[in-house]
């Protein structure tokens, strides 16, 4: 044999099967299939009405009346065409762009909403009191995934929204009632969050407990002890400990009169306002300010950030104590927004879909926040439909905003990369 | 720019019981480059993470102009002046170039705004006056190594360090990046700044120092000029006169009974880490696959030993073909494998050396019959072993991780090579290994090629390839580059695993 012999260089051919998955043009597919066979072909007879504003709105703007089986299949056919584009650029070898499922899916919603409107026994509902409560369902939501934000870019995995949103709502109710005010209640609200995320900090950061298991205990610790006193002081001495009464709503002159958008920016409580600003404050912070750079860095390299002179456990100690502080002010709108009383494990699980959503926004507080909207309107449409009744049961209703969770989580977030250090303590050396 | 005179005095270090540092003298004059030899765990990056404030000594003093500093941490020895860039990158891969250096001492304005423009500025100065090249804006996972480690200097510059320490820099760079650092390090040192040089590598040490230290178990043995001749300087490390030349006879390749064709290794994200390589090897003959770390070295031997998924192509030995097969036929069939990270892969740490010697033959006579084992026949074949590899245990009932590397690796090699074999690869043979075991390691893998072995190295040491190989083997990013004989100029190979063919022309997409 000879000394050198050179091996071919180029012409390495490509692997079979590296065009871009089949997931989304198949999964188009097959929900376009269903929208023609349910929505259209078997579609109801009844028109729906769409309401878009309301009697005392500033205009007036007609509602949308749709057909229901004409409506289900012209929408059908709508969605038909972009999975048959998906599965065209496929065959090219191309992949579908990022707006195509996000337009199916808002199609799809929308078909879905005509479908079961039509066949409810009373075919009419309010798009604008769909959105507001959508809203007004997100506000927790969006307060628990801003906490989970925070610690998770700084590191720290927080499993323990629920308990800090149960532990607020709790502390608001008892702190309001008890001093009259709802508004110190939000602040002990906050206060109590904060509390609970500092148990975190202290047995995650220093103590080095793992992280899933600190916040999973956690969680069970604040619904026992909530659920403790609330039946044995709560229940008995109920004006003295939980009638808080409610945060005012303070409506902004005409601006909360336009349609639509009016209820769901101008006519809020001071939550509803604290969420809009703690959304921007946390987004600003955390991608434009020397804080937001050093948080980052935690969450990521720790070491890196230790050798530029940080203090990696200090910075996480008191992020993940901000986080929890957010979580409590969202805990305090079940009690003095939602309902003007606290009542056992009244979060139910709030805390975990906040969790999804802040994955399912990759860990940015405006995606963290657009996700909360999503699943709360996941929640309204449950409501709203189990009133109007439609034909459709009210268990499979009601798994509405987990089924949305799932399938948001699992299939449309794809990859999406966590902070590199979360989840993982920093010791030293 | 001021010049900062360091001076470190009785400086030890104590983890528990064990001292990586006893009574460290040194003094770094302004204005030199200042080498610290030492094997690896010799202690001298325990000692520089002490002057870095990472670490707090257990005794001693440091100085900096005569003045007494205690540093409480990484930030202290930045006010003084002190800059460091570690062995493994200290830089957020998802940061870009610019908050990276502005992390830990940002530009801001009112309330704590980041003003990145200031920084930004700032690396265009460094970079334009060393000749850098860095974008501001790069992302930082996006640059290759060589930049990265422009990247920490800079972070070093715009904090005005008057004493840089380098942590061994060349270990992930190409000879010709390494080229480039040391001249970086000459302009850095005619600009007034110190620099503490650590190194285990004789070429690199001789080429720039000003003043060599050499450091033993945690402890100064002596200073050298960078005139010294390097075997003075390798037994000053080891503490014993060592051979730093092999004597190999040329190789007397006979029928050629391993061969790989189109071979290609796809990583779950699609890419392909082995990109269509072939080669083979005959009987007799080592091959050396050289390449900078992290160019498909590790996919192209796992995919040969049957770990890797998603492999096409074929690799037939004696005619036979591996690919498919599970891994425990594969080494049945003759193949004799050193994997490149031996702690994870290559021994059982809590298990003592004798049991480690048989990992892979624990189930077949004369180690087992029926389905018991034989402790007698397992200690007699560690006994043995021992003695032929020199292993140096304290018992054959030692844990193997409380082994040295050297021995652990000899532990490995002693395993593979105890049984008859039809091809021999070995994955970074001597990584992290003292100088004296190289020697020993060397010579027993050009024996295994003198009874008629096919023998395949990985390493990613150039020198290690240019010493052993009959010829190289050049991978990068996943290709071949070419394969060429030994006695292939170190430039002409410092090229190619840049990507640049033997005869001209890039491989880079």
């Amino acid at each position: 044999m000879s000394a050198t012999s050179t091996a071919p260089m180029a012409g390495a051919t490509a692997l079979p099967g590296l065009r871009p998955s089949l997931k989304v043009p198949v999964s188009l597919g097959v929900l376009a299939l269903i929208a023609l066979i349910f929505f259209g072909l078997m579609g109801p007879d009844q028109t729906a009405e769409m309401k878009i504003s309301d009697p005392g709105d500033a205009f007036a703007v007609p509602a949308l009346m749709i057909p229901g089986q004409v409506g289900g299949i012209v929408l059908a056919i709508l969605l038909l065409a972009m999975a048959g584009y998906s599965i065209f650029l496929w065959t090219r070898g191309e992949r579908s762009p990022k707006w195509l499922p996000i337009a199916f899916a808002v199609v799809f919603v929308f078909a879905l909403l005509v479908w079961i409107v039509a066949g409810a026994r009373q075919p009419s509902i309010s798009l604008a009191g769909l959105v507001a409560g959508s809203v007004t369902l997100a506000v927790p939501l969006v307060f628990g995934s801003l906490s989970g934000v925070l610690c998770e870019r700084v590191g720290v995995v927080n499993i323990a929204i629920e308990g800090q949103l149960l532990g607020g709502a709790f502390t608001a109710a008892l702190v309001a009632t008890v001093t009259g005010s709802p508004y110190v209640g939000l602040i002990a609200a906050a206060a109590a969050g904060a509390v609970v995320s500092m148990v975190l900090a202290v047995f995650s950061i220093k103590y080095l407990v793992n992280q899933i298991i600190v916040g999973v205990v956690l969680n069970v610790l604040v619904s026992g002890l909530t659920g403790f006193l609330f039946g044995t002081v709560m229940v008995p001495n109920k004006e003295q400990f939980n009638t808080p009464g409610r945060l005012d709503i303070l409506p902004i002159p005409f601006l909360s009169d336009i349609p639509i958008i009016g209820p769901i920016l101008f006519e809020q409580s001071i939550a509803g306002y604290l969420m809009y600003v703690a959304v921007a404050v946390v987004w600003f912070g955390l991608f434009k300010t020397r804080w937001g750079l050093r948080v980052r860095a935690v969450g990521e390299h720790p070491q890196a950030a230790d050798t530029l002179g940080i203090n990696v456990n200090a910075t996480r100690f008191w992020n993940v104590t901000l986080g929890g502080a957010i979580a409590g002010i969202g805990g305090a709108v079940f009690t003095l927004v939602t309902i003007d009383s606290f009542t056992k494990e009244i979060s139910g699980g709030r805390g975990f879909i906040a969790l999804a959503a802040l994955i399912f926004g990759r860990w940015n507080p405006i995606g963290a926040f657009l996700a909360s909207l999503l699943f709360g309107f996941a929640y309204n449409l449950q409501s709203i439909l189990g009133i109007i009744g439609t034909p459709v049961p009210s268990q499979f209703m009601a798994m509405l905003p987990y089924l949305v969770t799932i399938f948001a989580v699992a299939g449309l977030v794809g990859r999406s990369r966590p902070p590199a250090a979360s989840g993982i303590p920093y010791v030293k050396g | 720019m001021g010049v900062v005179k360091l001076e470190l005095k009785g400086i030890s270090k104590a983890f528990g019981t064990f001292y990586a540092n006893q009574d460290i003298d040194l003094v770094v004059e302004p204005g030199q480059i200042h080498c610290l030899l030492g094997e690896n765990g010799a202690g001298k990056s325990t000692l520089m993470n002490v002057l870095y404030g990472l670490y707090e000594p257990t005794a001693g003093q440091i100085l900096v102009d005569d003045k007494l500093v205690n540093f409480r941490g990484p930030g202290d020895a930045m006010a003084a002046g002190i800059g460091m860039v570690h062995q493994h990158f200290m830089l957020v891969p998802v940061f870009t170039v610019a908050e990276n250096v502005a992390l830990g001492a940002e530009p801001t304005s009112f309330g704590g705004v980041l003003s990145i423009d200031e920084t930004r500025k700032k690396i265009r100065d460094i970079s334009q006056k060393y000749g850098f090249h860095v974008d501001p804006d790069a992302l930082v996972e996006d640059l290759p190594v060589g930049v990265q480690q422009r990247v920490e200097i800079i972070k070093a510059l715009v904090r005005e360090a008057k004493v840089l320490i380098l942590d061994e820099p060349t270990a992930v760079l190409t000879p010709q990046e390494t080229d480039e650092l040391l001249d970086i390090m000459r302009q850095l040192k005619a600009g007034g700044t110190s620099i503490v040089f650590i190194s285990h590598k004789l070429r690199e040490v001789k080429a720039v120092s000003d003043v060599i230290t050499v450091i033993r178990r945690g402890r100064v043995v002596g200073d050298a000029p960078p005139t010294a001749l390097a075997s003075e300087l390798a037994s000053m490390m080891v503490g014993r006169p060592v051979s730093l030349t092999l004597d190999k006879a040329t190789a007397q390749p006979k029928e050629t009974t391993f061969v790989v064709k189109d071979l290609t290794v796809r990583a779950p994200n699609g890419t392909n880490v082995v990109d269509g390589i072939s080669f083979d090897i005959a009987q007799g003959e080592i091959l050396a696959v050289a390449g900078v770390q992290g160019n498909g070295q590790t996919e192209l031997t796992e995919a040969i030993l049957g770990i890797q998924p998603h492999v096409t192509g074929s690799v037939t030995l004696d005619g036979k073909q591996l690919l498919g097969l599970p891994v425990k036929d594969v080494l049945r069939s003759g193949v004799g494998f050193v994997p490149e990270d031996r702690t994870v892969d290559g021994l059982v740490g809590p298990f003592s050396v004798a049991e480690n010697l048989v990992l892979d033959l624990y189930d077949q006579a004369p180690f087992t019959s029926g389905i018991s084992m034989k402790p007698s026949k397992v200690a007699e074949n560690a006994e043995a072993k021992i003695q032929e590899f020199d292993i140096r245990t304290p018992s054959a009932g030692a844990a193997a991780g409380t082994l040295s590397g050297g021995n652990q690796q000899k532990v490995v090699m002693a395993r593979e090579l105890s049984r008859p074999l039809r091809l021999f690869i070995a994955s970074q043979p001597t990584r992290g290994v003292d100088v004296g075991s190289i020697e020993f390691l060397h010579k027993r893998i050009v024996a295994e090629r003198d009874v008629g072995t096919p023998v395949m190295i990985i390493s990613t040491e150039l020198d290690e390839v240019i010493e052993l190989a009959d010829r190289i083997a050049v991978l990068y990013k996943g290709k071949l580059v070419g394969i060429v004989p030994a006695g292939t100029p170190r430039d002409t190979l410092g090229l190619m695993m840049a990507g640049v063919g033997p005869e001209g022309g890039s491989h880079d997409e």
